[in-house]
């Protein structure tokens, strides 16, 4: 009897599947890379022992991650399921291309213990993201229900993780049906493996015939495979776009002091022109433009920040701001500055690269937001991948008040304190050191 | 505690053919605010006390720019730096110590690359240097055992770092120190920076002064200590807007330390 039915269509079948699925992905990473190049040329290349240290303590340790224990254990595991389960992805890729039965397992003991120990990771990731879900959508945990959360915030969160648990459930499924076969010494199926939690399942497929006990296995064996080709896909167009970008936006983040905001070189030479012209450099044009009103003023680093950021939210709970119930949210910051690398991106795609629709970041941070921050940089220290949503704030604050003027008049009189009498209130400058008589 | 102090400006020095080994920045604040020139007078009385050689710009010193800047307004901030650092420069300065840690980060991080390269240190990691050089030494332990927490400031703290320095002089105090669950790293602020201290707060629903306030009164401690002039404002306005005012007392470190040499 034939327990490989149709296998030469199968891996037909299996390689033009996959030659579509990276195709796809590939084709919508270089739009995101072209998305993030919308920014502004930044040269971030010094240190570079520091910024692998980083990276391997932050991106690759989840050092900032444990700073809150439940949901960072349980990201660990999912984590570290997610990277090394990905190993036997590898063995599933060569059994589809050539027909093998778990092509690995020449490994023989060593590949019997790292089945086994990817089976324990499968139920842990499995267990991890049940609780997940439990607290996103059970708890009343309140950084899952700010505003910028309701629709497609909420719903992508709620996808990844039922595809994360329907993968785990057939992986541990297709190694139950497998076991059964390779129990009853069906041709093909030779011994291989060890199944520490599926060996559980078993029971399901004990009263079925072999050949359809071999449909439940290519059934499984095939669901898992696809979920994992479609996620894959769903990734780009997700929030879930950290599993590779951590890594790249940990190891470009912010060196400097988080109290250091860049001066704008463009204003230092026209204050130079003013104040000292042998320092300007008379041949700089003047600046089209001062601050940020659109993506393509921040830079390319603040681009790849918002498309790595997973909107997790624990940048919003601890910003002095969004706690008192102010509108700012620095994860909403990051959301808008995507959507509109994004919104920009196709219209640039529908109508030239030159193109630009007319529409602004402002269009999505109002000033009542932007103004609300205390540049204290609890957004900055709270996210686990090193994103800097006061950045952007910041770049969007200097456009309102440098080229619209717009600003409290409370921060306009300030100014003119400061221009007038060296000091943000109205004391005369000679006045500055009366305390000294007093001592 | 009776003589009155004379505090030296760089101009005076500079015309007996001196120099300070240390400038004290005092900041508008310092200068202007009377809560906060309580701050500089203690921080004068303890400079004296222990006979560093320092002097004040005086009528000299201009707005550092910091709340300029924050508010978005570069142009005025780099007209004000560079006015400053002409100041500085001239003077040949090479040290700053500062009260403030708004005119620390900016003076620190923002100046160089504006030609003001200085060494500039907070007044708290200044004191913390003098208690370890036993410079600054204290009597009967006037705070032992008393109950004292710590509010960590955003441009100390965060933005440079600075969280062991004002600790280990309460610790020198043998002040009890009780931490609140948001301290260090995950510091809340007390409301003020980002040029948040010259507007009113946007439309929310508690002052983000009451909520850090509430937050170290529930810490049973009597005494608030800070090392920002904005934040002992901001930390005093909402212990009275609690009615503790007449329990709890909001000092800056360098008041405790004057108050510690019953100067």
């Amino acid at each position: 009897m034939n327990f490989r039915p149709m296998q030469y269509l199968q891996q037909i079948f299996f390689i033009i599947v996959l030659g579509i699925a990276i195709y796809f992905f590939i084709k919508k990473i270089k739009q995101i890379r072209r998305n993030i190049f919308l920014g502004k040329e930044e040269v971030i290349n010094d240190n570079k022992q520091k910024r692998w240290k980083n990276m391997a303590r932050v991106a690759l340790g989840q050092s900032k991650m444990v700073v809150r224990p439940v949901a960072g254990i349980l990201h660990i595991i999912v984590y570290v399921g997610f990277v090394l389960i990905n190993i036997e992805v590898l063995e599933i890729v060569i059994d589809g291309i050539f027909g093998t039965h778990r092509a690995l397992s020449f490994l023989g003991p060593v590949y019997d213990a790292a089945i086994g120990f990817f089976e324990i990771l499968a139920l842990l990731v499995l267990v991890a993201c049940l609780v997940f879900l439990g607290r996103r959508f059970i708890s009343k945990i309140p950084r899952f229900h700010n505003p910028e959360m309701k629709g497609w915030a909420t719903k992508d969160a709620l996808y990844i993780l039922i595809m994360e648990v329907v993968l785990m459930a057939a992986l541990l499924y297709m190694n139950a049906a497998d076991q059964v076969l390779q129990s009853r010494g069906v041709e093909y199926f030779s011994s291989a493996g060890s199944f520490p939690v599926s060996h559980y399942l078993t029971g399901f497929f004990t009263n079925f015939e072999s050949s359809t006990v071999v449909i439940f296995e290519r059934v499984f064996w095939w669901f898992h495979i696809l979920g994992i080709l479609f996620f894959l896909n769903y990734v780009p167009y997700s929030k879930h776009l950290h599993i590779f970008l951590a890594f790249p936006n940990t190891w470009y983040s912010k060196l400097k002091p988080a109290g250091e905001f860049a001066n704008m070189p463009e204003i230092t030479n026209e204050v130079n022109l003013m104040m000292d012209p042998s320092k300007a450099d008379p041949n700089m044009p003047p600046p089209e433009k001062f601050g940020v009103s659109d993506v393509t003023d921040l830079s390319w680093k603040n681009l790849l920040d918002a498309y790595t950021c997973t909107e997790c939210g624990r940048c919003t709970s601890s910003c002095p701001a969004n706690i008192t119930g102010k509108k700012l949210s620095p994860r909403k910051i990051m959301m808008d500055t995507r959507a509109r690398a994004e919104e920009l991106g196709v219209a640039k795609d529908n109508n030239g690269a030159d193109h630009h629709d007319g529409k602004s970041l402002h269009d999505y941070i109002s000033q009542e937001e932007l103004l609300a921050c205390t540049t204290c940089n609890a957004c900055v220290e709270a996210c686990p991948v090193n994103i800097n949503p006061m950045e952007i704030i910041f770049g969007l604050r200097q456009y309102q008040t440098l080229e619209k003027s717009a600003m409290p008049s409370e921060w306009a009189m300030m100014n003119s304190n400061i221009e007038n009498n060296q000091a943000p209130w109205q004391f005369s400058p000679s006045d500055r050191a009366n305390w000294t008589k007093e001592i | 505690m009776s003589e009155p102090i004379h505090v030296p400006t760089v101009a005076e020095l500079t015309v007996k053919g001196e120099k300070p080994d240390v400038l004290f920045w005092v900041g508008c604040a310092g200068s202007f605010d009377e809560r906060a020139q309580k701050i500089t007078k203690a921080f004068v009385k303890i400079l004296n006390n222990v006979g560093v050689k320092y002097a004040i710009l005086g009528t000299e010193e201009s707005c550092t720019g910091d709340p300029a800047k924050r508010a978005g307004n570069e142009f005025l901030f780099q007209m004000q730096a560079m006015a400053n650092i002409a100041t500085l420069n001239a003077y040949e300065i090479t040290k700053i110590v500062t009260t403030c840690p708004h005119c620390f980060n900016t003076i620190n991080n923002e100046y160089p690359s504006l030609g003001g390269k200085y060494e500039v240190i907070h007044h708290t990691q200044m004191l913390q240097e003098l208690i370890d050089e036993g410079k600054l030494t204290f009597g009967a332990d006037p705070f032992k055992g008393k109950k004292i927490t710590y509010h960590d400031s955003c441009y100390l703290g965060r933005a440079n770092g600075v969280y062991d320095a004002p600790r280990r002089i309460l610790e020198a105090l043998d002040a009890e120190l009780v931490e609140m669950k948001r301290c260090r790293k995950n510091g809340l602020c007390c409301g003020a920076g980002g040029a948040q201290m010259f507007k009113e707060a946007e439309t929310g629903n508690k002052e983000i002064n009451v909520e850090r306030a509430d937050e170290a009164l529930a810490t049973g401690a009597s005494i608030i200590s800070a090392n920002c002039p904005f934040c002992t404002t901001m930390m005093g306005d909402g212990v009275k807007n609690a009615n503790k005012e007449d329990s709890v007392q909001v000092l800056d470190l360098a008041e405790l330390v004057a108050q510690a040499k019953d100067l």
